[in-house]
């Protein structure tokens, strides 16, 4: 009896946890007249979509938002691969003061730093620009990829870089002919991790970015908010597109995170 | 450690080639803005132009009466905020993992519904709800209507704060939940089993061995929620634009620091926004320490 009341308030909750998604998804095949109409109903096309992706910018956004985040998780993992190599991997002198100085950005609060970031990019001329936006995101991905990566660079078998340095290999060879091969699924962590926060980001580029053309989605949503307020079908289509990006990537991914985080333990 | 540093061949040179790239980015763009921005705090500013030497009037400012009554009712929301996350979210969250531990045929279904909120935006989720609880065309108050509870739910300065609560809950209940499952699932059944056959009920159970080893995932979940509070920025913009629409009554601390650093119009806005960037990392980070030492503490 008891169990049932418990199972019974679940699948309430589930439900509550759902609507509201589904609602959105629903409603951005519906034309606003009908919507103001009723406000819960079947969907019926594909409307809404056409005309948030050419009438307003979504078209622009969405590209801006795919240049930056792929932009700045390529750069970022990069950047922070080649130092967690020598981190993970090497003696060298002041190697656990730069290991500290890489992560201890974890548990720093980027975003007070924005002013001054503001007017160094200012001074830089990338202001208004995707590259801007491109640096400040790869930088602050840097001291949780190296952190993740550094971890897994340590696990792998010390009898590869001897089997390398016998045959002969220098370090820029083992990196990328040894460890790059076998740091794979740890790179997929690092990159689904950094996509997300990228994606949704809202406070940079509402600081750095003034240029219609220039605005990745978040920012150019608060403008489409404004210009179509009572549109709710365009709405709503505006807002599932925002969204879809992130729960493909992880149905695509949910098997990469998996393996990755898994990689790293099972050693 | 010690044995990893041993491992690979010397050669101190090619080392920092590997690390400059990592080292110039994040210097640049990371660490230098935030000690600048700490420098910013004791000049006054001409615009953009740094003025003078001002020491701590720039803190001072902080404190005097026209920009205490923005800063007191903003810190008071941010508390409020992480008081409701605590009460409704984290409860739920922990009563929604004490009860799924006893669900076999769903449970992960249940999981995913209850944590799939939290994969959208925090801007989408603000004005989603902000279509869904409009007081003319808005499911929810259709819904409502026939219970006479329909209501400009987050128009109403008395309703606005605690249906950010509920929104928040509404996204990241998962969180929680997510922790306290793992939490439990790390409790040897022996505990439970061995007070059993002493006699102990199931809510004995619950209240003295149960909720006691969840002590340490209780104070990593009060934690993390304290930061998020304090922090929160893109879903009351969006319920509540810039200003924390209705009246204030949903103006929070990175609302305030963004109108005074971009909107404020004031001469000084540099010095005075750097100053309460340093105020509020300096709040939130000891206040972060202290919870960690109180909750952290061996009883």
């Amino acid at each position: 009896m008891r169990a049932s009341i418990v199972k019974v308030a679940l699948w309430a909750y589930a439900v509550f946890s759902m609507a509201p998604l589904i609602v959105m998804l629903l409603s951005s095949f519906r034309p606003t007249s009908e919507i103001f109409d009723r406000p819960i109903g079947p969907p019926t096309g594909f409307g809404n979509y056409v005309k948030a992706w050419t009438e307003a910018s979504f078209s622009t956004y969405v590209v801006n938002s795919a240049v930056v985040v792929v932009g700045a998780v390529l750069l970022g993992a990069v950047v922070s691969l080649l130092a967690a190599y020598p981190l993970g991997r090497r003696q060298f002198r002041g190697r656990g003061v730069f290991a500290a100085y890489f992560v201890s950005g974890m548990t720093l609060p980027a975003h007070l730093g924005v002013l001054p970031l503001f007017y160094l990019l200012e001074g830089m001329g990338l202001v208004d620009s995707l590259t801007g936006l491109v640096l400040v995101y790869a930088a602050g991905s840097v001291p949780f990829n190296v952190f993740v990566l550094t971890a897994f660079f340590r696990q792998l078998p010390h009898e590869l870089d001897e089997a390398a340095a016998l045959d002969g290999a220098g370090p820029f060879a083992t990196f990328w002919h040894v460890m790059l091969p076998l740091v794979r699924p740890a790179l997929a962590t690092v990159v689904v991790f950094q996509f997300v926060p990228i994606w949704n980001d809202f406070f940079y580029p509402l600081v750095l970015m003034r240029d219609e053309a220039k605005l990745t989605l978040p920012v150019g949503l608060t403008h489409f908010f404004g210009q179509f307020q009572n549109d709710w079908g365009t709405l709503f289509a505006g807002l599932v597109m925002t969204t879809i990006p992130l729960v493909v990537l992880f149905v695509l991914a949910t098997r990469q995170i998996v393996a990755g985080l898994t990689a790293g333990m099972n050693r | 450690m010690a044995l990893g540093a041993r491992r690979g061949q010397g050669g101190n040179g090619s080392s920092y080639l590997f690390l400059i790239p990592a080292l110039l980015l994040y210097s640049a763009f990371v660490v230098y803005p935030l000690f600048t921005g700490l420098t910013y705090s004791f000049f006054s500013w001409k615009g953009t132009l740094r003025d003078s030497f001002a020491g701590l009037d720039n803190y001072a400012g902080l404190l005097s009466g026209s920009f205490l009554d923005q800063l007191l009712p903003a810190l008071g929301h941010n508390a409020l905020l992480f008081a409701g996350t605590m009460l409704v979210q984290n409860t739920l969250g922990l009563a929604f993992a004490l009860a799924l531990s006893r669900v076999r045929r769903g449970k992960r279904a249940l999981q995913t519904m209850f944590a799939l909120p939290y994969l959208v935006n925090p801007l989408v989720i603000g004005y989603l709800w902000t279509l869904l609880l409009s007081p003319a065309f808005g499911p929810v108050n259709a819904l409502l209507k026939p219970l006479g509870l329909a209501m400009p739910w987050l128009g109403d300065p008395d309703t606005a704060l605690p249906t950010v609560i509920v929104i928040t809950t509404w996204q990241w209940v998962g969180f929680p939940m997510l922790l306290f499952s793992a939490a439990l699932g790390g409790i040897p059944q022996e505990y439970a089993e061995a007070a059993r056959t002493d006699g102990a009920g199931s809510w004995q159970v619950l209240r003295r061995i149960t909720l006691p080893l969840l002590k340490p995932a209780m104070a990593t979940v009060t934690i993390l929620s304290f930061i998020g509070s304090m922090g929160t920025f893109a879903l009351v913009y969006a319920l509540g634009g810039s200003n924390g629409a209705p009246a204030g009554a949903t103006d929070v601390l990175g609302l305030l620091f963004y109108r005074t650093a971009f909107a404020s119009g004031d001469v000084n806005a540099l010095g005075t926004s750097s100053a309460l960037a340093v105020f509020m990392f300096t709040f939130i980070f000891g206040s972060t320490l202290l919870l960690e030492r109180v909750l952290r503490r061996k009883a």
